[in-house]
């Protein structure tokens, strides 16, 4: 269930900084999200393209997530242009499919697409372990990271617990309907997840103390902002700022 | 129940952040450090559980919990509920970096404020406990849905009969997440009381390691 199928490759785009590439990834979602102008959003979702080529991941993983993602646009797909004031371009029955509503829908998916597609490039080809000690040396506050790295460590051991609990009840006959008692048994699987949770914890706060912990982690990543990351710093100003060109200059 | 990127205008994704920060700054104030493995512990335990997709007539749902989040953790609901939109953001992309802050306080908000409605009736008698856990469950999602429809407005006026859409779709969730919620308070009541507020640790059993078969 849980993979981090992204992570593992050795394409120019893994071997980035990644603190540099989260810093990237961040600026160019904020870009891409603010823009507007169809010119600017179709070449954001070109270069976005173009990163997850470099990054050289499977093309059948990329699809999966990008279908999974898109669930939400082809709902807005369904709605908004028959919603939305304006022109009608079509009619199917009392509903006018407005003009502004397709414009609007389809600015959107250009944008989740492009910003999805450059996050698989740039976020996700690290490890959360990696992350986990590159946004420490962000200046993120040292409480969220302790509780993303312990979170991520235990999620693996959570998940094996969870199936460890399903496998004994549909061991004992339970099998899942929509009907009262399902609910009532994923409850309490769900409660007493949460009471070994709390139960693990204490016990790994005290080994934590044991071996002398004492409110800080260590982090053995070494980070260094190499020639590679000078290059992509160059590109992706260029790219940006090719964008912003895109936004505010009509073409006519 | 998140927002994708490329939805929300600037000044909704900003104040999102904004108020998320604020949220996440007092949360993190609350929980001291010797807290942070439980917290952290028991985050992975809601990661895990809101994976479960519980069946609803033909389809299936997955469940929320952010009604038990805030009832565990109270504030601290925000730093876990950021960490564990991360983690699902670095780990499956689904909602993203710019969304970030408005998708927590989606969750977060309606989970410190159940927290503050419902936090101290859990603790009492069954016939107020059981619908007070009842509700908890179902207004912490209901809340939600209404901050993804707000979002949504302030974005675009044109998007308000999707917002009521989206509020109507979680109806069913709502009920399935307080009946949930209720059987779920009902259950830690029993084995583990002092882990809901109002209950203090003098008063509780001591309790039980490992209490349900494996």
């Amino acid at each position: 269930m849980l993979q981090e199928p992204f992570s593992t490759g050795n394409s120019q785009i893994h071997r980035l900084d990644p603190r540099f590439k989260m810093v990237l990834a961040t600026v160019y979602a904020f870009v891409v999200a603010l823009s507007n102008s169809f010119p600017a959003l179709i070449a954001a979702l070109i270069f976005s393209f173009a990163l997850i080529g470099l990054c050289r991941l499977g093309f059948l993983e990329v699809a999966k997530r990008i279908a999974l993602v898109n669930g939400f646009i082809v709902f807005l797909w369904v709605v908004v242009p028959l919603t939305y004031d304006g022109q009608s371009i079509y009619y199917l029955g009392p509903f006018g499919v407005s003009r502004e509503g397709v414009l609007v829908s389809a600015r959107i998916t250009l944008k989740s697409n492009a910003i999805l597609l450059a996050f698989i490039a740039l976020i996700a080809s690290s490890t959360v372990a990696t992350l986990g000690s590159a946004l420490s040396r962000l200046k993120i506050p040292a409480k969220i990271i302790y509780l993303l790295l312990l979170n991520y460590r235990y999620i693996f051991v959570m998940e094996e617990e969870y199936r460890r609990l399903l496998r004994s009840a549909s061991i004992r006959g339970f099998r899942p309907a929509s009907n009262l008692h399902t609910y009532k048994t994923y409850a309490y699987l769900i409660g007493i997840l949460f009471v070994k949770a709390s139960d693990r914890a204490e016990r790994v706060y005290n080994a934590m103390l044991c071996r002398g912990f004492a409110g800080k982690f260590y982090s053995l990543h070494e980070f260094s902002f190499s020639r590679l990351d000078l290059i992509w710093l160059v590109v992706m100003t260029i790219v940006i700022i090719g964008l912003e060109i895109l936004e505010w200059v009509k073409i006519a | 129940m998140h927002i994708s990127e490329g939805i929300l205008s600037g000044p909704v994704l900003i104040s999102g952040i904004a108020l998320a920060a604020a949220g996440t700054a007092i949360g993190l104030k609350k929980l001291d450090y010797d807290r942070i493995p439980r917290a952290a512990i028991l985050s992975a335990a809601f990661f895990v559980a809101s994976l479960i997709h519980v069946p609803i007539g033909p389809s299936s749902v997955h469940l929320i919990l952010n009604g038990i989040i805030g009832l565990i953790l109270g504030w601290g609901a925000f730093p876990v509920i950021l960490v564990a939109l991360t983690l699902q953001a670095m780990l499956f992309q689904f909602g993203g970096i710019t969304t970030l802050g408005v998708n927590t306080m989606i969750m977060a908000l309606p989970a410190v404020f159940c927290y503050y409605l419902f936090g101290r009736l859990v603790g009492k008698r069954p016939h107020i406990a059981m619908p007070a856990a009842f509700a908890c469950g179902a207004l912490s999602v209901f809340f939600g849905a209404v901050m993804v429809g707000l979002a949504l407005t302030f974005t675009e006026e044109n998007f308000l009969k999707v917002s009521y859409l989206v509020v109507i779709a979680h109806l069913p969730v709502m009920i399935i997440e307080g009946i949930i919620t209720a059987f779920c308070v009902a259950f830690l009541r029993k084995v583990q009381p002092d882990m809901l507020p109002g209950y203090s640790k003098q008063t509780s059993f001591t309790p039980s390691k490992e209490t349900a078969g494996d």
